[in-house]
């Protein structure tokens, strides 16, 4: 198991003129597994790229490479490749001679070169362009370009640095099955920044969710989004509602002024606690089926499914997805399993807000 | 519409015709006559003689060397540059010298370099000795380069500040060491900065005349030297008027030959 960890940060801290972006980080990632780094802007996801890289150094801590430590190796001489967000694509050379260029300063025979540039290109769909310049190609196109001068070189870990965020919605959703697909068939590691949910969630073998420097919780999709530890990952990975509560014992929490039965334990007696409760799981009922009773606000066709906005007695807000329709300004019941209940522990610096 | 159009014109036309057109015609009307005022082609002819071939070499031989002191120390300046927390301010330091008229500037040089002036009791004060300074191939290409280092600086400076940053990262990120990372990607992204520097630079230099008369004393002898001998000396203003000419056709050349943008 051991033998797999591939990159490990052991409490890194990065710091740019005093202001810190990454505070105290420690993970570990496997070999040829699909990782995301989800976050906000200005969580550190990019720095920790940066650093995995070689761009920038930690200012405390230690990043491992296969168990070697590597915070002073130069980004070139890591076995890491980087797509830009931006592609950086270099202008002055055609697209043969960007997939080239690791080859060319590896000083590779220029039989080998042909070779090899024209099978990433092979790769990337791209056979044919190899004359063309950048200005000329699409955006599409660049992307592929970039990620084909990066897989080239054949490197251990692949760094995608939010590369479909300058895409259009419908190129954006190919490139994602691309990617995995990619990363199936090379069998490598890839690292992806983004701040897009829908596109981690899609992706990953596992999500680290970041938030002000920190991992906020680290898991697969599934564990994500089903049980997200805390109100910020709950908040940023999809819809939710979320209220704050009350555990009276195991299985049994208070919120909206009821008690209900859950499934969560292991908590103090009537610990402060925050609830969580995803939009689909929320079913509606006649007025008096349901476990709450509220009233609809205003409702939105999203295509798959309405979005309705309702509110109970106690003012709280009710975010809910259903193939139903509702009228609006019409009292409603909504009904929930037990297991839709997902109980949070409130953090202490939330906690004063 | 079109009349706005051509009232904005005006002023730019005007200027062409008054300032350009009409400049280059008379030298070129001019360079036809010989000192006596005879309609002739002999200035032509004249030009091509050992004489004034060896003054158009030494033109440009000087005006070659310049530009590459001039390159060589403004490179590595603008990167340097480009690199600062301040960089306006050290830019605008660069560039401060230039609003002094150039000929305080070389006066200033005749004291600096003269038999008694500061680098000669620094040379003294170190064992050296004083040395002639003044009027050598030396002082001559020294002032020069001082006089022309802001227009080489700025354009290769832009050129730095438009590169992408993520450039540089992506060639390091492909195994470039930093040499390779600057041979294969900075430098020829800025090359249109150093051609746009070097003309500016070169273009003047070939037609340099009071520097060579105040700092090089007469010793090094261009065809910019040639040209106010002729018109203000000899009074052959034909002569003078066909050495211009032949260097109106050159700098053209230059800018075609180094203008070729993407």
């Amino acid at each position: 198991m051991k033998q797999d960890v591939i990159i490990r940060f052991d409490g890194v801290t990065k710091q740019y003129d005093g202001l810190v972006v990454l505070d105290d980080v420690s993970f570990e990632m496997e070999k040829g597994k699909f990782y995301t780094l989800l976050g906000p802007s200005g969580c550190g996801k990019t720095t920790i790229l940066r650093l995995i890289a070689g761009f920038t150094e930690p200012t405390e801590g230690t990043i491992y490479f296969h168990g070697q430590p590597v915070n002073h190796v130069p980004a070139n001489k890591r076995q890491v490749n980087t797509v830009f967000q931006d592609y950086a694509l270099f202008p002055h050379l055609d697209v043969f001679e960007n997939v080239a260029f690791g080859l060319r300063v590896k000083k590779m025979k220029e039989a080998d070169i042909r070779d090899k540039v024209a099978e990433a290109l092979q790769f990337v769909n791209l056979q044919g362009y190899e004359n063309r310049r950048i200005q000329e190609m699409s955006g599409g196109q660049r992307q592929r370009v970039a990620i084909a001068r990066a897989i080239v070189n054949e490197p251990e870990v692949l760094l995608l640095d939010e590369p479909l965020s300058a895409l259009d919605l419908k190129l954006r959703t190919e490139m994602q099955y691309e990617l995995r697909e990619l990363q199936r068939r090379l069998g490598i590691t890839f690292i992806f920044v983004t701040h897009d949910q829908e596109e981690a969630l899609a992706m990953s073998d596992q999500i680290f969710v970041l938030n002000k420097g920190k991992i906020e919780q680290s898991g697969t999709p599934k564990d994500i989004y089903d049980e997200p530890v805390n109100r910020f990952v709950a908040d940023f990975i999809g819809e939710s509602n979320i209220l704050s509560g009350r555990m009276v014992k195991d299985y049994l929490v208070e919120f909206a002024g009821k008690q209900f039965e859950c499934v969560d334990y292991g908590f103090q007696p009537n610990e402060q606690v925050d609830i969580v409760i995803r939009p689909e799981d929320l079913e509606i009922t006649a007025k008096d089926r349901g476990k709450l009773r509220v009233r609809v606000d205003s409702q939105l066709f999203r295509g798959v499914h309405y979005e309705i906005c309702c509110y109970d007695e106690n003012g709280n807000e009710w975010l809910v997805h259903s193939t139903k329709k509702a009228e609006v300004g019409e009292e409603i019941g909504l009904y929930f399993e037990a297991e839709a209940i997902h109980v949070m522990r409130v953090k202490e610096e939330d906690a004063d807000e | 519409m079109n009349s706005v159009r051509n009232v904005y014109l005006f002023p730019y036309v005007l200027w062409i015709i008054l300032c350009v057109v009409a400049p280059i015609g008379l030298i070129v009307y001019d360079s036809f006559f010989d000192i006596e005022g005879h309609w002739t082609l002999e200035n032509y002819t004249k030009f091509f003689t050992p004489v004034y071939l060896k003054m158009t070499l030494s033109s440009f031989w000087y005006a070659f060397l310049i530009t590459f002191f001039s390159l060589l120390i403004a490179y590595p300046t603008a990167y340097l540059l480009t690199k600062t927390k301040h960089k306006q301010l050290w830019l605008l330091m660069i560039i401060l010298p230039t609003w002094v008229n150039l000929l305080l500037k070389v006066y200033a040089f005749l004291g600096i370099f003269g038999t008694f002036g500061l680098a000669n009791a620094v040379l003294s004060t170190i064992g050296i000795g004083t040395k002639q300074i003044l009027f050598t191939d030396f002082s001559f290409v020294f002032v020069s380069v001082y006089i022309f280092i802001p227009f080489m600086v700025l354009p290769i400076f832009n050129a730095l500040e438009e590169l992408n940053p993520s450039l540089v990262d992506a060639a390091r990120d492909l195994g470039a060491s930093a040499w390779t990372t600057f041979r294969r990607v900075v430098f020829p992204l800025t090359l249109d900065g150093v051609k746009a520097g070097c003309q500016a630079v070169f273009i003047p230099a070939l037609s340099l005349f009071m520097i060579t008369r105040l700092i090089a004393g007469n010793r090094v002898i261009t065809l910019g030297t040639a040209i106010e001998e002729h018109f203000l000396v000899t009074q052959d203003w034909g002569m003078g008027a066909t050495i211009a000419v032949f260097l109106i056709i050159v700098m053209a050349l230059v800018v075609i030959v180094t203008g070729n943008r993407r």
